[in-house]
């Protein structure tokens, strides 16, 4: 085999590479989407953002316009503060709220988004302090077993009530 | 301490098997820390002579050429082989769960962060480096190495460095398109055959995995694996003894240890990269 020809199925084989390490970053993984340029940052106070973590999707009606930028702690508040990335093309009402969910019963948490009914929309840099934390299993339970409890010992009636979770009277 | 009539009677040779044993633990001991010695200097030699090497790209691409072009056919085979039998293996425990759709996700992650490097690094000690070896090793055996020190050609920088660099330059290469025809032939399974939503199996993927941390780990591994089975095959060809036994203990030595080496080390790697969440 000639020295040209060598040098061609080299290149063939770098070119290749770099063909799999395109693919592996575009269609395997999330390189492409939500590349910074076309969003808008929101800042949201939670005071509790149980699992949620960073590239978390923002959804509203189920459907993902933004990612989770960061998450850090407020030193002076306690208030977890989550940056979000927002489409740019996705405008909210500024009396929108924020809700920490759960995909599914054991998925991922997201960012969902409540839209109000406000004239005025929700602009890059803004704060939202309206927002509802994510569900934390073991305060559910102890507010139902509490509840539970004081519901035993109020009424000596063996009567099964059926208090729900936010029927606590504590 | 003197010791007692008794204890010196038994003492004769219980004190010989030890001296004796002592001997031939330190003696071990001395060996295994030369042979540290010398694979470091020897590794020192051939990075001072891959500056030299770089001058002469074509002698490193040749050897990409035969260290990464003839290996070709079989990491793509072997890659579509355990894409394949992952994501059939995959449907039939998550099937049970109903998560057939992160299938895509799973087999991703397990072919970018670990399958991919270390089961390329196998095969490459065992197509590469193997044919690394035995072609220094009869070089050596014929005298051309000594030739060309004769000559005042450097047989480092002229023979060593040049596959040394292919090595390592190839290894990320073919774990790169390993893991990508891994995925690609999950893909022919999972939704072609099985009929797993694609939608959902390319989105979840996507979702999961990270640039940096997936796929930019899954080559750093890959190089320091190339770096491990290049420089094996390459010490073990050098050092070989210039006889036909001497030749074929080196490249069985390759195999062993080159492929022992990469899978320690992808203990160490995967514990310093992923053991924060």
């Amino acid at each position: 085999m000639g020295k040209k020809s060598i040098e061609t199925f080299v290149g063939i084989f770098v070119l290749l590479g770099m063909a799999g390490l395109v693919f592996l970053a575009l269609k395997a993984a999330n390189l492409g989407s939500f590349s910074g340029g076309d969003t808008y940052t929101l800042t949201a106070y939670f005071d509790n953002i149980g699992a949620l973590k960073v590239r978390a999707p923002v959804r509203s009606a189920g459907v993902t316009v933004g990612r989770v930028a960061s998450i850090r702690l407020d030193p002076k508040l306690y208030q977890g503060v989550v940056e979000l990335a927002i489409n740019r093309d996705v405008q909210f009402p500024s009396d929108s709220s924020l809700r920490i969910l759960t995909s599914g019963l054991l998925g991922d948490q997201y960012v969902g988004v409540e839209p109000g009914a406000a004239d005025k929309m929700w602009a890059g840099g803004d704060t939202i302090k309206q927002t509802q934390s994510a569900v934390v299993l073991e305060s559910l339970i102890s507010q139902f077993l509490f509840s539970k409890a004081a519901d035993a010992g109020g009424t000596p009636a063996p009567a099964p009530s059926t208090p729900g979770p936010s029927g606590g009277k504590k | 301490m003197a010791p007692g009539p008794a204890r010196e009677r038994r003492g004769e040779d219980g004190a010989g098997a030890m001296t004796g044993l002592l001997d031939g633990l330190g003696r071990r001991a001395l060996e295994i820390l030369r042979v540290l010695g010398h694979h470091a200097t020897f590794l020192v030699d051939l990075l001072r002579a891959c500056p030299v090497a770089l001058r002469r790209p074509y002698l490193v691409i040749a050897q990409i050429h035969a260290i990464g072009n003839l290996s070709l056919v079989i990491i793509l085979a072997s890659g579509l082989a355990v894409g394949f039998v992952l994501a059939l293996q995959m449907y039939y425990a998550l099937v049970t769960y109903g998560a057939a759709e992160s299938l895509g996700l799973i087999v991703n992650l397990s072919l970018t962060r670990e399958l991919g490097p270390v089961v390329t690094a196998l095969l490459f000690a065992g197509r590469a480096g193997t044919s690394l070896t035995a072609e220094i090793g009869l070089m050596k055996a014929g005298e051309q190495l000594a030739a060309m020190d004769m000559m005042a050609v450097d047989p480092r920088s002229r023979v060593l460095a040049p596959r040394f660099l292919a090595g390592l330059v190839s290894m990320p290469i073919l774990a790169v398109l390993f893991s990508s025809i891994g995925i690609l032939g999950a893909y022919v399974v999972a939704v072609l055959l099985i009929g797993v939503d694609a939608g959902n199996f390319w989105s979840i993927m996507q979702s999961g995995v990270d640039v940096r941390r997936d796929i930019g780990n899954g080559v750093i591994k890959s190089i320091v694996f190339g770096f491990i089975c290049t420089f094996v095959a390459l010490y073990q060809g050098y050092e070989a003894k210039a006889t036909p036994e001497g030749v074929a203990h080196g490249t069985t030595r390759t195999v062993v240890i080159a492929s022992l080496g990469v899978l320690m080390m992808d203990f160490v790697l995967t514990a310093l990269m992923f053991s924060t969440p």
